[in-house]
């Protein structure tokens, strides 16, 4: 056995993990407050990533920066420009299409996301066409540090460990994700925003009565769980290089996989299915199943869908007395 | 329990007695000019089904009016078009003078009208403090607001017990505390309660009946929605009975008490 390459995919799939995570938690976020699977939620990831490349093409960043200052200074600009724009665009998108059917039957809003999925992903096509883009990866993608674990063996069985590398990218996307998850919890939890979130989610009515004005907390839900997926986009381009205008569908597909898998409703399950549903993923590549990763995830969200709907943090609603 | 419990806006009742047309209001109670709560003819329904047929009513400075009537008849959808949860397709709400008709629920909690609605509706995976917090979420007077937590509890001692469980997890008679103390941290002028005593038992709904009065004395004025005429009728002072959308008797709370025809249809004597 290598442990080596365990390790190492371990890692790896911390990354895609917390990627999936960030995407996810917009999912669960939207669905706790209005109970609508918003199928254009990749898409926003998506165009977060194509945001970036013009961002990128428009300041003029061809290449890896190696000025730190530098480094920090356009990280900050790349994030905060994807976050915002894709916070607004998230906002645009409840106002027109969502808002308009909230009293609508549930099919209604659900059909009108695929919709949005399909016009966010033509406009795209419109712009860039359909071919994969180069995006400049801003940190040098190969930078880091390699270490061995120690080999041994215990009676006949050898343990062995080939070089593990861990690159200043994938530290980089998994601290930026978690602080930001941290920050997304304490802002829930803590703050009278966040407490109103929470509120209108579970009897929007009530929550009127205490002086929320639901328009409003949608609207911020959605603003949060869009720059959630926009920061995503950015994570994206950092880590491959690459983005495509039908590339929110998968990742998209498999952060609501996550988000069922954690419990939807539920931002620290969405975070743990975003980690969980990437080690699987990793792993049966790793296996040599790699062409099958996708039916393993989906075989999982069935399983999940059919044997534990509420997830594995669903919430249990407490029924009223 | 002597705790002053007015509304933010000092319009307590003080003692300016004013003769008034308005049958059987308790002396001492202020009357002022204008009531604190007026419907006109309000007019509202679900869809096509009419749910309010002409409604007009008053609520003065300090009072308890209940409201009586069989299920169906339009208690609970009266106080929603008051508290804004609705609006009336005709008619006119009037607070303190003010039109309040159009305006969104969210906005008349910062006007001064509580709600504690029919079902407690109370946030069940919010932990019991959230829930009192939330009832603050309009105020801005840090302060204050921490002395009400104070306030609430002292009016109910069991929550403080439990503040930190999840809402979802206390009994019935604990959730309509919450209910009320949750509407009593937006210091409302005005506090609609609807059926508070609604699946207590007894016991309960003598306590809960105790406290409406406590909160009463302590200057907040309520309109109550009761199935318990016998109990309802004894805190308040003047009634409304509600039947099919429209009141079809008002007068004071002893005189509807002794009224024949709502002892047949409401006090099952």
């Amino acid at each position: 056995m290598d442990a080596g390459i365990l390790t190492q995919q371990l890692l790896n799939g911390l990354t895609i993990g917390a990627m999936y995570a960030l995407i996810a938690l917009g999912y669960t976020m939207v669905y706790g407050i209005i109970e609508l699977i918003n199928f254009a939620h990749g898409d926003v990831f998506m165009v977060g990533s194509f945001v970036t490349l013009w961002l990128l093409s428009t300041i003029g960043v061809q290449n890896t920066v190696n000025d730190p200052v530098a480094l920090v200074g356009l990280l900050i600009l790349m994030f905060a420009f994807s976050m915002v724009v894709m916070g607004l665009v998230g906002v645009l998108i409840e106002r027109f299409a969502y808002r308009p059917l909230r009293r609508a039957p549930r099919l209604a809003p659900l059909i009108t996301a695929i919709g949005v999925s399909f016009i966010l992903q033509n406009i795209i096509q419109v712009l860039y066409g359909t071919a994969y883009f180069n995006v400049p990866q801003v940190i040098d993608p190969l930078a880091g540090f390699s270490f061995k674990l120690p080999s041994f063996a215990i009676g006949g069985f050898a343990v062995t460990s080939s070089l593990v590398t861990v690159t200043w990218v994938h530290v980089f996307i998994v601290v930026l994700a978690v602080a930001m998850m941290v920050a997304l919890q304490v802002f829930v939890r803590r703050t009278n925003l966040g407490r109103a979130m929470r509120s209108t989610a579970i009897d929007r009515e009530a929550a009127q009565l205490m002086g929320v004005d639901i328009n409003t907390t949608i609207a911020l839900t959605f603003f949060i769980g869009s720059a959630l997926a926009g920061a995503a986009g950015v994570a994206w381009t950092l880590n491959y290089g690459l983005t495509k205008f039908d590339n929110g569908f998968q990742a998209g597909l498999k952060s609501f996989t996550a988000a069922v898998l954690g419990g939807i409703g539920n931002t620290t399950g969405a975070a743990i299915g975003g980690f969980l549903i990437a080690f699987i993923e990793v792993f049966s590549s790793q296996l040599g199943y790699s062409r099958w990763s996708e039916a393993i995830v989906f075989t999982i969200l069935i399983l999940v869908l059919v044997f534990k709907p509420t997830g594995i943090l669903g919430q249990q609603v407490a029924e009223r007395a | 329990m002597n705790i002053p419990f007015g509304p933010r806006s000092a319009a307590g009742p003080t003692g300016v007695t004013t003769a008034d047309a308005t049958a059987a209001l308790p002396s001492g109670v202020s009357s002022g000019t204008t009531p604190l709560l007026k419907l006109t003819e309000v007019v509202a329904s679900y869809g096509a089904i009419q749910a309010l047929r002409g409604v007009s009513l008053e609520v003065r400075h300090g009072e308890i009016v209940t409201m009586l009537g069989s299920n169906g008849a339009g208690k609970s959808t009266t106080l929603r078009t008051i508290s804004g949860l609705m609006h009336p397709r005709s008619g006119r709400i009037e607070l303190d003078g003010h039109d309040i008709t159009e305006v969104p629920a969210h906005k008349l909690v910062r006007q001064g009208i509580g709600h504690a609605p029919e079902g407690r509706h109370i946030f069940n995976r919010l932990t019991v403090l959230e829930n009192l917090q939330m009832g603050a979420y309009s105020r801005r007077d840090r302060s204050a607001v921490n002395a009400d937590f104070d306030r609430v509890f002292g009016l109910f001692p069991r929550l403080r017990e439990r503040r930190d469980q999840s809402a979802g997890t206390l009994s019935g008679g604990e959730q309509q505390m919450l209910a009320i103390g949750r509407a009593l941290m937006a210091r409302p002028k005005l506090l609609l309660l609807d059926e508070p005593s609604m699946g207590l038992s007894p016991v309960l709904v003598e306590q809960i009946f105790s406290i409406i009065r406590d909160i009463n004395s302590q200057g907040t004025t309520i309109l109550l929605v009761e199935q318990n005429a016998q109990m309802a009728l004894q805190v308040a002072s003047r009634g409304y009975i509600l039947q099919t959308g429209q009141i079809v008797l008002a007068d004071s709370a002893e005189a509807l008490a002794g009224n024949e025809e709502v002892k047949k249809a409401y006090l099952g004597t």
